[in-house]
């Protein structure tokens, strides 16, 4: 294999499992903040059961997450020094601001939203809390605009030829608010809060199949389900803005999203396909003027086809379009499952319906497939540039690092990652055996004490 | 913001420099917790002490690498490119040791058997240990010079940079931080497991000491590109009086039982020896052995001076407020650890 190959497979890799672990804690931290305001406001005991449960799970996703992202801030130098050197100066400092604006916040409120329960009041807790749900959406937020700008590139100028050419920042705030920024950005992150939603509602209803914690199961799928609904809806209306988006600003990456060979007005839309890139055909279910519809809102407007795109410039076609549709149809399967389970609670017949409790207990892996299928889409559908129409993956290698070199460390980080996976899943299991604590429906210390003061005491 | 003629190269490698000295002060005394992991704590509760005792910081400490990194990357791309590039295996040597030191803290006491414990302790402190003395054998090639092409890319070989005078540079790495650890958790501890701890500290000074004897005749001797530095401004020797005076004083503050006084000269030991290191070796970022016009240094591996002048707005913004919390959060848990529900 071509060392091109083995670095891009490894940074795929690593950014893969990376981002098992952010969406969860994104989207926990949203949740967390929910259902501490829900119990500061109610002084319902059963909400600090549940804080304190999920703040374990929490804490659990937290440190694979920080412990597999450190690999990727130093990944680009490691794999891709070539393309640091080119983009070091528009790329680098959204990464320098992601640790000072982000990490630093999330880390240092963490130690209080862990440790902090007997030390501070509840109302200082709950500010902890919501910092490091601040923190996490921050850190998403630098992450993915200096991926968009990988993707759109604007606000610099190349200066230099050749060896020595490299991008150099013009205007900050172009680059901050590069055309597809803000449309990522509100897309990943709805599609973290579904992660993290259905994580909860999953557990929950775990519950209430074994007949377990029911109380807490209840609470638990409420405040989930809640948040599942809100963020399945948006992740259509953001997803939509993002297609759109790439229609306009890579019309590669759109043509290969639908299999779209022939530029051509009244463009059709494939619900499901197979693309033979051969016979630059696609073949499937098609609905006619659709697809121009949906990219310019008008079904006369013509869209661009694979072929008028030359052919050095054309990303994997059928990989994109299975994982894009992959992605698209879970989408909807997850807006369709968050409106059923909501009306089954509405009329209080969820208990009851096992086959439903049973489709809502793997719920949990649609969001974390979609996530992932949708990246791949997004940088598959990139090829073959790193820095699009800037720079092409195959030059932004380093130069001096090997192909054993490369296979070594993926060997390495194979073995240590199945390792890490294997100790998440099994202590998340023995967490949701051991389910929540009877003992944290009383609080104890500093935050029992604040609820003395207020209201005459919890519980 | 405009800075008008401000230095802003200059400024940068003193800020990337600070950067490195915060992460080197702060998670050096939780890796040297790590490094002492399993010979001074026995007992399951005194190791549940130890975690706990870097619990709520330990990740903190941390981002000062990580924002180090991103500072090195948008600050002197050249640098970052050619060092991770160039120093690959060593790299993903120390990024599994993090790795498994970071989760290793977090999974250790969530199972209660006797084999996970003790695998995730071994984890632990392995991870801790190859992660210190990886970090010391990078400062050590740094000081010591790498080879680099025309086209500024390392000319070099994984086994080329364990050569002695980093693998030395390594060993004072360990025994600094070990020894600032165990200061600190002389801080952290009570009764007879502070015992212990502190009976370790006298001998982990001395072996700081010797180690940075030899290290510092081995530089006299070896790396005349810094010898040269102090040469040309003889004034920085003066930088090398507070240094001993302030590892003097550890052991007189721990003797009189002021654990605090001595973590602090401990912590000023330590940004004395970066500040000496970062002089010794200004304006390099990389030097270049045994071609030294292919060196990378502030100037030539720089940024624009846009990016240097936004991403000093950014520090500026930044820091203060990332330092205003961090000694909240220290405050918050000062004083001796306490076991309860939610430790680890
Ligand atoms: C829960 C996860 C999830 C779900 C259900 C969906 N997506 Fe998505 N999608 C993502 C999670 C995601 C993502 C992981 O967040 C991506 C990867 C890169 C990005 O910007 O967001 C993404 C990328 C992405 C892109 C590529 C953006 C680019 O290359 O710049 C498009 C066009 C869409 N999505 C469109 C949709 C549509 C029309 C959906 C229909 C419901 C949809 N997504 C569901
Ligand atoms: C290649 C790209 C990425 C890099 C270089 C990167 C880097 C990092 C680093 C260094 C950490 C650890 C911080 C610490 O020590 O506290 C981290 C954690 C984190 N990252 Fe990433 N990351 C990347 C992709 C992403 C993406 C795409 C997202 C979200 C959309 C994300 C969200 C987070 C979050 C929320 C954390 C905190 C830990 C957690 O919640 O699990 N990262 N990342
Ligand atoms: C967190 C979710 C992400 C996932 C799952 C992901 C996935 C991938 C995949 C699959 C590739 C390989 C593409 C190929 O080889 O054809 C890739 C490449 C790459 N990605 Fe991402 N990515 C993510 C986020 C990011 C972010 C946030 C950045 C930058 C800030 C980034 C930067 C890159 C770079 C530099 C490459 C290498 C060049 C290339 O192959 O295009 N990625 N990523």
């Amino acid at each position: 294999m071509s060392t091109e190959l083995l670095a891009r497979l490894q940074f795929a890799f690593t950014i893969t499992f990376h981002y098992l672990y952010p969406p969860l804690s994104i989207g926990l931290g949203v949740l967390l903040v929910t259902i501490e305001a829900l119990w500061l406001k109610t002084n319902n005991p059963l909400f600090h059961q549940m804080a304190r449960f999920w703040t374990k799970v929490f804490a659990l996703t937290f440190a694979i997450g920080v412990a597999t992202g450190i690999v990727m801030e130093f990944e680009f130098g490691t794999n891709w020094a070539t393309y640091s050197r080119y983009v070091g100066d528009v790329f680098g400092s959204a990464l320098a601001a992601e640790g000072i604006f982000a990490f630093f916040l999330e880390s240092g409120f963490l130690a209080l939203l862990l440790f902090g329960w007997d030390k501070i009041g509840p109302k200082t807790h709950f500010l902890a809390t919501c910092m490091v749900a601040l923190g996490a959406h921050f850190s998403a937020i630098w992450i993915i605009v200096a991926n968009s700008w990988m993707q759109t590139p604007a606000g610099f100028h190349i200066v230099g030829e050749g060896l020595k050419a490299s991008a150099e920042i013009t205007d900050f705030w172009a680059m901050v608010f590069n055309p597809s920024s803000m449309d990522r950005l509100t897309h990943t992150v709805v599609g973290a809060w579904q992660a993290g939603a259905w994580l909860m509602v999953s557990i929950g209803a775990w519950y209430l199949l074994k007949r377990q914690h029911r109380e807490f199961a209840r609470a638990s799928m409420k405040v989930g389900l809640a948040l599942s609904l809100f963020a399945s809806v948006l992740t259509l209306e953001t997803g939509d803005y993002s297609a759109k988006g790439v229609a306009r600003n890579q019309p590669a990456k759109f043509a290969a999203l639908e299999g779209l060979w022939e530029t051509t007005p009244n463009a059709p839309l494939h619900v499901v396909g197979w693309v033979d890139g051969k016979a630059e055909a696609t073949h499937g279910l098609a609905l006619p003027g659709l697809l121009s519809w949906l990219a310019h809102g008008d079904t006369a407007q013509p869209v661009t086809g694979l072929r008028e795109i030359p052919r050095d410039e054309r990303p994997p076609v059928n990989f994109t379009f299975q994982l894009f549709h992959l992605m698209v149809g879970i989408g909807f399967a997850m807006i369709g499952l968050a409106l059923w389970a909501s009306w089954a609670l509405w009329q209080k017949t969820l208990e009851n319906s096992r086959a439903l409790l049973w489709l809502l207990v793997i719920s949990v892996l649609g969001p974390q497939i979609a996530n992932q299928a949708g990246w791949w889409v997004a940088e598959v559908g990139r090829q073959p540039w790193i820095v699009y129409k800037l720079l092409r993956t195959s030059q932004g290698l380093s130069a001096v690092v090997h192909a054993n070199q490369i296979i070594a460390s993926m060997v390495m980080f194979t073995l240590v990652y199945l390792l890490l996976f294997a100790a998440f899943i099994f202590l998340l299991n023995e967490k949701i055996r051991h389910g929540p604590d009877a003992a944290d429906l009383t609080p104890t210390g500093k935050l029992a004490l604040g609820f003395k003061d207020t209201k005459g005491g919890a519980a | 913001m405009n800075f008008g003629s401000l230095d802003l190269n200059t400024v940068w490698f003193a800020l990337v420099g600070v950067l490195f000295t915060g992460y080197v002060i702060l998670d050096g005394f939780d890796l040297g917790v790590g490094v002492l992991h399993l010979f001074a704590a026995k007992r399951d509760e005194d190791r549940r002490v130890f975690l706990n005792a870097i619990g709520p910081v330990w990740d903190g400490n941390e981002v000062w690498l990580v924002t180090g990194g991103g500072a090195l990357f948008a600050a002197f791309p050249a640098v970052y490119a050619t060092v991770f590039s160039g120093f690959y295996l060593a790299f993903m040597l120390l990024l599994c040791a993090l790795i498994f030191r970071a989760v290793s803290i977090e999974f250790r006491s969530k199972h209660a058997s006797l084999r996970w414990r003790r695998f995730w302790d071994r984890s632990f402190a392995l991870g801790s240990f190859c992660s210190t003395l990886l970090i010391g054998v990078a400062m050590g090639n740094i000081a010591w010079g790498v080879p680099i092409d025309e086209r500024g890319e390392f000319a070099g070989s994984f086994l080329g940079l364990l050569h002695p005078y980093a693998l030395l540079m390594g060993v004072t790495t360990v025994a600094l931080f070990a020894m600032h650890g165990a200061i600190y958790l002389v801080l952290k501890t009570e009764g007879e497991l502070q015992a212990g701890v502190r009976a370790r500290v006298n001998p982990l000074i001395i072996a700081f000491i010797l180690s940075y004897v030899l290290l510092t005749l081995a530089t006299l001797l070896y790396v005349p590109h810094v010898t040269e530095a102090f040469r040309r401004e003889p004034w920085f020797f003066a930088l090398v009086v507070p240094v001993v005076l302030a590892i003097a004083n550890i052991p007189r503050e721990v003797n009189r039982g002021r654990e605090f006084y001595a973590f602090l000269s401990s912590c000023a030991a330590m940004a004395g020896l970066m500040a000496i290191f970062g002089i010794g070796n200004y304006p390099y970022l990389v030097f270049s052995h045994p071609l030294p016009e292919h060196s990378l240094t502030a100037f030539n591996a720089a940024s624009s001076p846009k990016t240097l002048g936004i991403m000093l707005t950014i520090a500026l913004i930044g820091l203060p407020v990332v330092l205003a919390y961090s000694v909240s959060i220290y405050w918050i848990f000062r004083g001796k650890v306490r076991l309860d529900k939610m430790s680890y």
